[in-house]
């Protein structure tokens, strides 16, 4: 299994940036808790890494090395602003214009710079082109480098040994566990990440969407078919 | 924008609170300056290898637990937050939360 999903609770971040847990708070927030005792004597106590973070915290705090309000603002935007959307946006734009298209394969960071997506991670973007000759996939085989400002955080999968391992040694078939199948005459690039370049899949636009405007291109671009291991949807 | 649902709504980014905090305290310290992001790397990527020798890494909790340990290496190593600092820092939360009735703010004491 080459992309086994961890298992997570929605939104359970959801409120922990405003300031300590309450103990009944704690409860709800926590994914790991098993149960919830209204009778409970004492606040839940978080599992052993939330401790420690929060130990951390609180000595950076203390030290006057951490601002806890820009804490909460890095959650917040990774939480609820920036995501995928931002980077199907781009690849709606190259498939409505040749233009755009040419500069953002030719060099990508001023384009990208001028739609305002820059900053953390994103800082030397290359956009690969998928085309009936080659197909591309995105790995970082080091860690987890991910152009976070068009696609978010990464998904657990792409953080995974086995996808960091297999997507360099046997692309095909991990793309196959993904359900994409190509056909024989269309060769896998695997791109790896690094701290200094990360790169983002600018897939085949899909048969029969002629007239559609971007906003309805975008909503065909999914998170997969950026990294490599899918394929834009097709409409239905 | 109902057909961007699709894209927008994705499994949520971080499974737990404490994956995203840590996470964020890595950040506004590469950016307030503590360490290249290029230096966090190599010893995150380090963490990772060390642990994936053992065993298959899943890239969820145990993702997180690697980020976590290497990060307290980092501060130890830059001296902001020293191995005994952060313990004795832990255990204070520790009885914080064993002290405080279930439903009221933990905070620390002291």
């Amino acid at each position: 299994m080459a992309h086994k999903l961890p298992r997570t609770s929605r939104n359970v971040i959801r409120g922990i940036s405003k300031g300590d847990w309450t103990a009944g708070g704690a409860a709800a927030q926590h994914g790991a808790m098993p149960h919830d005792h209204p009778d409970h004597p004492h606040a839940l106590l978080p599992p052993d890494p939330a401790l420690r973070v929060k130990a951390l915290e609180t000595i950076l705090t203390e030290k006057g090395l951490i601002d806890p309000a820009a804490l909460e603002e890095i959650i917040d935007t990774y939480q609820n602003r920036i995501g995928p959307q931002n980077g199907a946006r781009v690849v709606a734009r190259a498939w409505s214009d040749p233009e755009f298209r040419a500069a953002l394969l030719a060099d990508a960071d001023p384009v990208l710079a001028d739609l305002g997506y820059y900053g953390r991670q994103g800082e030397h973007m290359v956009v690969v082109e998928n085309t009936p000759q080659q197909h591309n996939m995105v790995v970082c085989t080091l860690c987890s480098c991910y152009p976070w400002p068009l696609l978010g955080i990464p998904p657990g999968w792409y953080k995974s040994d086995a996808y960091r391992a297999r997507a360099v040694r046997e692309p095909r078939k991990v793309l196959a566990e993904f359900g994409v199948t190509l056909p024989p005459e269309t060769a896998v690039r695997v791109w790896d990440s690094t701290a200094e370049v990360r790169y983002l899949v600018l897939p085949m636009r899909p048969e029969g969407t002629g007239g559609m405007s971007e906003e309805e291109l975008a909503a065909l671009v999914t998170r997969d078919s950026m990294i490599g291991t899918g394929l834009a949807k097709v409409p239905t | 924008m109902s057909m961007c649902a699709e894209v927008s709504a994705p499994e949520p980014v971080f499974a737990e609170p404490w994956h995203a905090q840590v996470f964020a305290l890595t950040v506004h310290l590469n950016e307030a300056g503590r360490f290249s992001w290029g230096e966090w790397v190599e010893r995150f990527s380090a963490t990772l290898k060390r642990h994936g020798l053992s065993r298959e890494l899943d890239g969820g909790e145990d993702y997180f637990r690697a980020w976590l340990e290497t990060l307290e290496m980092f501060l130890a190593e830059q001296g902001a937050a020293s191995r005994a600092e952060a313990e004795v820092m832990r255990r204070r939360w520790e009885e914080a939360y064993l002290s405080t009735p279930h439903g009221a703010p933990v905070r620390l004491r002291g």
